[in-house]
């Protein structure tokens, strides 16, 4: 079996699933933020009723994370219905964006603050998927469902990972169950290691490049090879974090060393459920695709607007002219993501408007805390003219409220670490977004044109 | 073999049509996800913002008309990957409250298709013929449910029978379908 075949086998107590058929599957972990959570709330109470208790209140993880820094008053009541379920069903890992426990009732954001400073309590951890692992909840060989696309990020940790509706949302709250049809897997074997000025980023964008931005629907895409031991887990996150945007339902690596130490650390850093058995390698498995990646070849890779699979090399876009730069997000905008960033910025000035948004405030802390030659890289790039943010969250990623830092509120043409690309995304529906890794989208913010980031390095 | 067949009147109207690859933000544009569905008067306005992302560039007719909360198109007409993007079920839903009875594209995107069998919101059919360049916005067509055919100036086209999620649209939604199957209990506590 494949590694997702494994794990669905094991999640619905069968000794073997083969692609195509329909199980029920036992869910490990639910996860829900503040665009679906109210919804996805509001279809458990309407189906198992007002007085209804979740399966287990210690398996649902709720992280506002999406509307969280606009004055939108019904983006700031949603955190307050997910805050009152939170209490009501007595659940255990819900991050408030405040802390509630000092008797503040309701989150407001409040705009004469601006939306730089800090404006969040000690329990907000900032975008779900990057906190996920972080706050201890990503475990090898489990099932992670959750109402956002992107919760196929996880699956980074040897996980089946996997994103819902509201519906099934609710119908998972209420039985701990999932309806699921097993993918057929695609292989990705990489080989060789990434050179130097490319990153995951450009890695993930070159293989949806090759088999097309719906060339994995319905199927799953796992990683193999010796490549795969060059990669950290940031790298692997971001990896497996645009599955989706081949349309796959799930992206997966094996497990090892690596996996292990991440894991282990964040379980014991929070005081999470420890015990996990990971799913290895069988050497039977059925592929319905397999591909080689040489990690050597692969040079920075820009997805161009209007869709992740739209590739080119940075190199061919030097006539590409931009407004605007940004970095942030789930996949773009962790520590390791905004240190690529700084290497490449040094002590030079951005060129064009550069807006930066850390996942979590633990990147924001770490950020603050890590010195080069006697600044903390947030101040570099403070310097540098990045407009940095402290609030961690999606931000302008998915264009957002009208009042969303860094938000495309013009036909602007932006170069981005995020995710997609779609006419609209990142705000204004005329406005051109490229996908790119933090090295490129630094170097491009240096010039005003899309540039490939090794004429910096 | 015979294949199950749906027993639902056919649904009769004007279609609206777009090209491949409409992701979920030109379907409902990330600004209007504060809205929550399962709010009665949320889910109507989630209604009048359906397919609001689509640029006016590429697409002038639009799809819910300036003040108006429900469209003139119970049908739409796709090509590919429709549904791309982001899992937010509020993208079939918005659909749905505009007024949306019945899709046809050529293929969905995985977790769109899930959400329109799970909330049964819209049928989601597929067809192998490109449609979405054969009909204009406006054709009036006519949906065959017991038959899988869409009919058109005089033109008959297959469509795909819903095959292994008929049993879950038939029950009326994953929620009607698990009591059926007695994976949850029958009635509401």
């Amino acid at each position: 079996m494949t590694l997702t075949e494994k794990l669905l086998a094991r999640a619905s107590g069968r000794k073997s699933v083969s692609a195509g058929e329909n199980i029920w599957v036992n869910v490990d972990t639910l996860l829900t933020h503040d665009v679906c959570g109210p919804g996805t709330i509001g279809v458990f109470k309407r189906e198992f009723g007002p007085n209804a208790k979740v399966w287990d209140n210690t398996r649902v993880v709720i992280i506002p994370d999406h509307y969280i820094f606009t004055a939108d008053s019904k983006s700031n009541r949603n955190v307050d219905i997910l805050r009152e379920f939170a209490r009501e069903q007595n659940i255990i890992y819900f991050y408030d964006v405040i802390d509630s426990v000092n008797g503040q009732q309701s989150w407001k954001f409040d705009p004469s603050k601006g939306l730089l400073q800090r404006q969040y309590g000690n329990s907000y951890a900032g975008v779900c998927h990057a906190a996920l692992p972080e706050k201890g909840h990503c475990r090898p060989g489990e099932v992670l469902v959750g109402t956002d696309s992107h919760t196929c990020m996880a699956g980074a940790f040897n996980m089946f990972a996997t994103g819902i509706g509201n519906t099934d949302a609710g119908f998972v709250l209420g039985t701990g169950k999932i309806l699921l049809k097993v993918p057929p897997t695609m292989r990705f074997w990489l080989e060789g290691q990434m050179q130097p000025g490319v990153m995951a980023k450009d890695v993930i964008l070159h293989i949806i490049g090759e088999i097309g931005f719906d060339g994995a629907t319905y199927r799953a895409m796992q990683y193999e090879g010796p490549g795969v031991a060059s990669l950290d887990m940031d790298d692997r996150m971001t990896i497996a974090n645009m599955a989706i945007e081949a349309g796959a339902k799930n992206g997966v690596f094996p497990f090892d060393e690596i996996t292990k130490k991440y894991v282990d650390e964040a379980i014991r850093r929070n005081g999470t459920r420890s015990e996990y058995t990971p799913v290895e390698l069988d050497t039977e498995q059925n592929f319905c695709y397999d591909k080689k990646i040489d990690l050597d070849k692969i040079e920075p890779t820009v997805a161009q607007h209007p869709d992740p699979g739209n590739r080119a090399l940075a190199k061919e876009l030097s006539h590409v002219k931009l407004d605007r730069a940004y970095i942030g997000s789930c996949t773009g905008g962790k520590t390791s993501d905004f240190l690529a960033f700084a290497k490449v910025i040094g002590k030079r000035k951005v060129k064009i408007d550069t807006y930066g948004v850390p996942a979590t405030p633990m990147v924001v802390k770490q950020l603050q805390t890590i010195s080069w030659e006697g600044i903390s890289v947030w101040e570099l790039l403070q310097s540098a003219g990045v407009i940095m943010t402290e609030n961690a969250s999606c931000a302008a990623c998915l264009g957002g409220p009208q009042d969303t830092f860094g938000r495309l509120n013009k036909p602007l043409t932006c170069i981005s670490t995020t995710n997609r690309n779609f006419p609209g995304r990142m705000g204004h529906k005329e406005s051109r977004v490229y996908l790119a890794s933090p090295y490129t989208v630094a170097a491009s913010a240096l010039t005003g044109r899309i540039t490939d980031p090794r004429e910096f390095l | 073999m015979s294949q199950p067949v749906l027993q639902k009147p056919p649904v009769v109207g004007p279609v609206y049509v777009v090209k491949d690859n409409i992701d979920t933000d030109q379907i409902i544009p990330a600004e209007y996800l504060n809205l929550v569905p399962t709010i009665p008067e949320e889910y109507e306005k989630l209604g009048s913002y359906a397919l609001s992302g689509l640029p006016e560039s590429i697409y002038p007719v639009r799809f819910v008309k300036e003040g108006m909360t429900k469209t003139l198109y119970p049908i739409v007409v796709t090509g590919k990957n429709f549904g791309c993007g982001s899992s937010r079920e509020h993208a079939p839903i918005a659909l749905g409250a505009a007024g949306v009875e019945v899709i046809v594209a050529q293929s969905y995107a995985r977790i769109f298709f899930r959400n329109c069998i799970a909330t049964g919101e819209v049928f989601p059919y597929e067809t192998d013929v490109r449609l979405c360049d054969i009909l204009k916005t406006g054709d009036i067509a006519k949906i065959d449910f017991e038959n899988n055919t869409l009919e058109s100036g005089g033109c008959v086209y297959a469509l795909k029978p819903l095959g292994e999620v008929l049993p879950v649209i038939e029950a009326g939604g994953i929620f009607a379908y698990a009591r059926k199957m007695g994976m949850i209990p029958s009635a509401k506590q």
